[in-house]
């Protein structure tokens, strides 16, 4: 269990604010921390890692504190046994993928690398520096490398966010085997709502440096009583006026789609809203099978 | 020639010993959040400001076998700094250290923070990410250090003349000897030694911007 309960003063554009956190995690929970730009949540992954402290209250991970600021204790980052992987990936240029694996990995655990290197679809990659590698094998070797020093907590701060919709889709789909395979608690900061739903069974909604919303994903985004078959997170890409109504063209997934909306109903969107499309009811054709 | 032969083993030592200093003290200052480290910092960089010869005068204060300093030296340590070569490697350590360290540190401080917290992440001590992930990305920037110290040491007159004298072959280097047969009125040995002078510098500086342009540097 992770039991955070912390207090620190973040500079944002519009002036000081506090980042007032108070939340728990189980063993083995993937969590989602959404929230908007200069909400607070890396800041709040960084102070889980130990790479930057709060200013108040106290960090407890299973049995071990990792931080107190009472009884002054704060457990180097070296200690706390987390893989933290980034937006920028932080692999190391000097090093090829070989030497960045062998790098993190305890003791050279050969069998390992080799395992982690195919695992990633990395074979052949082995000898290339990083400069040499894609957004998503860059990806791929940071997960990796962060995986081969036997964590107990895998933090991922937006991962994914500088990545094309298909390499994005892949390392969705490898994060999930991951988590599958290994059962690590993982906290992961987004603020793709596609991610949310897709990823994590638990999500904390972060405004302003506070929790504001806290549940399954469908419950927290989804107010209204729907009684629909189909749900998608949406983004919009165009608004287009069309008669009495408008046709908004969304991305969902890897597709695009058109669908209808009255002026009602698109009053508060604009091009790159994220939301949520939902069919009510549908009528299902039902046509003989006999030939 | 023997001067010459002293003032590469002087600069040879003075650079060796500056490397192993400057490295861990650049790591501090760069990723410390002391308050000393501004102080330490202005300490190591007055060389740059203050003439050589305020230097080489405290230094020849300091370790005059009257004082403290020069008294622990030669009775518990049986080393006399003064006049000696000793002198003149201590002398040119503390008035080269800016040199060496300045280029290191900034290498330092630029340097990717997101990489050396990636390898705190990964479980790794500072040291061992000093090793592994710092001093790799930094080549260029030890390099300077390394060539601005050699030939700053190889130049060097005000503080190695305080300190050292010009004793020959034990502390008379080349700028010293090129001093005396000008005061000897010996020109044509003078300019050969001013010639010679020169010509070490010009290809020590081409060799350090040939091994630093920046082809070399995407290689790395």
């Amino acid at each position: 269990m992770l039991n955070i309960k912390i207090k620190k003063q973040m500079l944002t554009p519009v002036g000081p604010q506090w980042l007032d956190v108070n939340l728990d995690i189980a063993k083995g929970e993937f969590v989602t921390i959404f929230g908007e730009s200069g909400a607070g949540k890396t800041t709040l992954l960084r102070m889980l890692a130990g790479l930057s402290p709060p200013q108040e209250g106290s960090i407890e991970f299973g049995d071990r504190i990792w931080f107190d600021h009472s009884k002054k204790i704060n457990c180097p980052v070296q200690r706390r046994k987390i893989a933290f992987v980034s937006q920028d990936n932080s692999l190391f240029p000097n090093m090829t993928v070989q030497q960045n694996l062998e790098y993190a990995a305890i003791a050279n655990k050969r069998h390992e690398i080799e395992e982690c290197v195919l695992l990633a679809g990395l074979k052949g990659l082995e000898h290339q520096k990083p400069g040499q590698l894609s957004g998503g094998q860059k990806q791929r070797v940071a997960l990796g490398r962060a995986l081969l020093n036997g964590p107990e907590l895998l933090l991922l701060d937006e991962p994914l966010s500088d990545l094309d919709i298909h390499a994005r889709l892949g390392l969705q789909d490898e994060i999930i085997e991951i988590y599958k395979k290994t059962g690590l608690t993982t906290v992961l900061v987004t603020h793709d709502l596609a991610e949310v739903f897709k990823l994590s069974t638990k999500v904390f909604v972060l405004e302003g440096g506070k929790i504001m919303r806290s549940g399954k994903p469908q419950e927290v985004f989804i107010h209204n009583d729907l009684s629909g078959k189909f749900k998608f997170t949406a983004e919009i890409l165009e608004i287009h006026k069309d008669g009495v109504v408008n046709i908004l063209t969304l991305s969902i997934g890897n597709h695009v789609v058109k669908v209808v909306a009255t002026d009602e109903e698109i009053v508060d969107f604009s091009v790159g809203s994220k939301i949520i499309v939902s069919s009510k009811a549908f009528n299902p054709l039902i046509i003989s099978s006999s030939t | 020639m023997q001067p010459f032969i002293l003032t590469f083993k002087l600069a040879i030592i003075v650079t060796i010993i500056l490397l192993i200093i400057s490295i861990p003290l650049a790591h501090w200052i760069a990723f410390s959040r002391s308050r000393f480290r501004y102080i330490v910092e202005t300490l190591v960089s007055m060389p740059l400001v203050l003439p050589p010869t305020v230097i080489g005068f405290y230094l020849l204060v300091a370790f005059s076998p009257q004082n403290f300093l020069g008294h622990f030296f030669e009775s518990v340590l049986g080393i006399r700094v003064v006049f000696s070569f000793t002198g003149l490697v201590i002398g040119s350590v503390i008035f080269s250290l800016p040199f060496m360290l300045n280029p290191i540190k900034a290498g330092m401080q630029n340097f990717s923070i997101n990489l050396v917290e990636a390898s705190y992440c990964l479980g790794k001590t500072p040291v061992e990410t000093l090793r592994h992930v710092i001093l790799p990305g930094i080549k260029p920037a030890v390099l300077t250090g390394m060539v601005m110290a050699f030939a700053h040491t190889i130049g060097e007159f005000g503080v190695v003349l305080m300190i050292g004298g010009n004793i020959p072959d034990q502390t008379q280097v080349a700028s010293i000897a090129l001093y005396n047969e000008v005061e000897a009125l010996n020109y044509h040995t003078a300019n050969l030694y001013a010639l010679a002078l020169v010509g070490i510098s010009f290809f020590t500086l081409l060799v350090f911007y040939y091994l630093n342009r920046p082809h070399a540097q995407h290689q790395n």
